[in-house]
């Protein structure tokens, strides 16, 4: 990879991880919105593979395919899992913010987290910084699916994607975490997303549906 | 204004008004043959506007100048894109015409028109398709106007010649985030003004969704000619528009020696196009009315981030 063309990949990288985010808010399909997360895991690697190749950094790399590994194959395999057979399980039906109105959101959340990080990206104008906007939006529209959406494995999609934004921003922010702090935080994230597992399956035989404001009252 | 650029852009109305029925009868044939039928051929366009040419226009009773005027109007302005967008040639003698926002009034003044005749026909298929498209358009306006400003930022000029200039002198352009955005945003923009599948069903005469058909259920004879070449004119024009502003290959400057090479480039281009487009249509069904608002949202926020982009990458 020459200088020349290295802020070009990871623009383009950088533009699928943004795009992935928008694509898991425009899907109501819970199975697109899997698929779209393995897709953004795999643009997180590459950022993060690329950042590493840039800087000659072995370490980067082997976590970059860690990541990999992680964001593209288990946690979506797991997500996979919970989801189940159930047809009437496959959709986000009722989200509280439409569609319509959660993509223009996303664009307004995009504006925002380009504001918010413009004393950042002067601080150090680099290519890795140029493109710590995205990884900030992805925090906000990750943020933003968290609480709009009723279903339970659309939270955990949403909970996924702001740990991916966390990701990003940290590598492109400050060049990467120490190895240990990033290992603690993807088993963190499997054993969530293990939990969370559990629970759907425990709602959906509970009440029939993964709806979680079911559990807004409480029953003996 | 010189000669060579006078012919240049004569040959490209000559061109799109030539090929545009052709190119309709493409896309058909090759969703026809992608469904498992023999297909009409592609030449039936042009076999059914010369059969509408001979045949006298109504006017249902009661109808207005706007009736009348669509038709010629729709056609004109199409006429007029056909000339100003760079297709063949950059050096156009119309190039000062040739601004971006300009050709996003001229396609909208032809949507305005037949809009109003077909409110002026009075009759409940033509006040609702009426509504309906007001309703895309304006839905549809923004996004064009945010790509287009997304496109031109980084050009600095809202000149669609200059832009494709630029990008001929630099092809990496097309593959930055901006420019790839911009472009699944305007494939979107004009998937919805053309009135192909997830929008509208272009196929349809009878179905209670229709929006495009239902304004010119009306028109009859040298009329309905006259709309259907100009509807078949925009969608070739903005595939061309398309193919000009993200793969400008093989576009003639001011010279004449380069245009048989600009002829086939662009016939290449704009058939891959079509024969993506419809084939894609086979596999999508139309959405619902009232999901349309969330594709445009889509293309909107592509639209959006194309522009952020553009910035916070430059």
């Amino acid at each position: 990879m020459t200088d020349i063309s290295y802020p070009l990949y990871l623009d383009l990288a950088a533009g699928v991880f943004l795009l992935t985010a928008v694509g898991v808010l425009w899907r109501q399909q819970l199975a697109a919105m899997i698929r779209l997360f393995a897709l953004q895991g795999a643009a997180l690697a590459a950022i993060v593979a690329i950042l590493g190749i840039h800087q000659h950094d072995v370490e980067l790399v082997l976590v970059a395919l860690g990541l990999g590994v992680l964001r593209t194959g288990a946690l979506p395999y797991l997500a996979r899992r919970a989801l189940g057979n159930s047809p009437a399980e496959t959709r986000e039906t009722r989200p509280v913010v439409n569609v319509a109105a959660s993509l223009l959101a996303a664009a307004a959340l995009t504006l925002l987290a380009y504001a918010v990080t413009r004393p950042l990206v002067a601080l150090s104008p680099s290519p890795a910084t140029a493109i710590l906007p995205a990884a900030v939006a992805v925090v906000l529209i990750g943020f933003f699916i968290l609480v709009t959406r009723r279903r339970a494995l659309s939270q955990v999609i949403g909970f996924l994607l702001l740990d991916n934004g966390i990701t990003a921003t940290a590598f492109l922010a400050a060049a990467g975490v120490p190895l240990i702090v990033e290992l603690g935080v993807s088993f963190d994230l499997l054993l969530v997303v293990l939990v969370l597992q559990v629970l759907t399956t425990r709602l959906r035989t509970a009440f029939g549906s993964s709806d979680l404001d079911e559990l807004r009252e409480l029953h003996d | 204004m010189n000669v060579a650029a006078l012919i240049a852009t004569a040959a490209q109305v000559v061109m799109v008004v030539a090929g545009a029925p052709l190119l309709v009868g493409l896309m058909r044939q090759t969703r026809a043959r992608l469904e498992g039928r023999a297909g009409a051929g592609v030449a039936q366009p042009w076999r059914d506007l010369r059969k509408l040419l001979r045949r006298a226009p109504a006017t249902p009773t009661g109808t207005g100048w706007a009736f009348g005027l669509a038709p010629l109007l729709l056609a004109g302005t199409s006429l007029v894109l056909a000339a100003v967008v760079p297709l063949l040639t950059t050096a156009s003698p119309l190039d000062r015409a040739a601004d971006l926002f300009a050709i996003v009034g001229l396609l909208a003044l032809g949507t305005v028109t037949l809009a109003l005749a077909a409110l002026d026909t009075g009759t409940a298929f033509g006040g609702m398709g009426a509504s309906r498209e007001m309703t895309i358009l304006a839905l549809v306006e923004p996004t064009i106007l945010v790509a287009v400003f997304a496109l031109s930022a980084r050009v600095g000029s809202t000149n669609l010649a200059q832009i494709v200039t630029t990008t001929l002198q630099d092809p990496l352009r097309v593959a930055s985030p901006a420019s790839l955005l911009a472009a699944a945003a305007l494939v979107i923009v004009v998937i919805a003004e053309t009135g192909r599948l997830p929008v509208d069903n272009p196929a349809t005469h009878l179905e209670l969704t229709m929006i495009h058909e239902a304004m010119i259920l009306e028109y009859a004879g040298r009329d309905l000619a006259l709309v259907e070449l100009a509807a078949s004119m925009r969608l070739t024009v903005l595939l061309g528009l398309l193919s000009s502003l993200f793969l400008p290959w093989g576009i003639a400057g001011a010279g004449l020696g380069a245009l048989p090479l600009a002829l086939a480039a662009f016939v290449a281009k704009v058939a891959v196009l079509a024969v993506g487009l419809s084939a894609a249509e086979v596999f999508i069904a139309k959405l619902r009315l009232f999901r349309v608002p969330e594709l445009l949202a889509g293309s909107f926020v592509l639209a959006v981030l194309a522009v952020a982009s553009s910035f916070f990458l430059a």
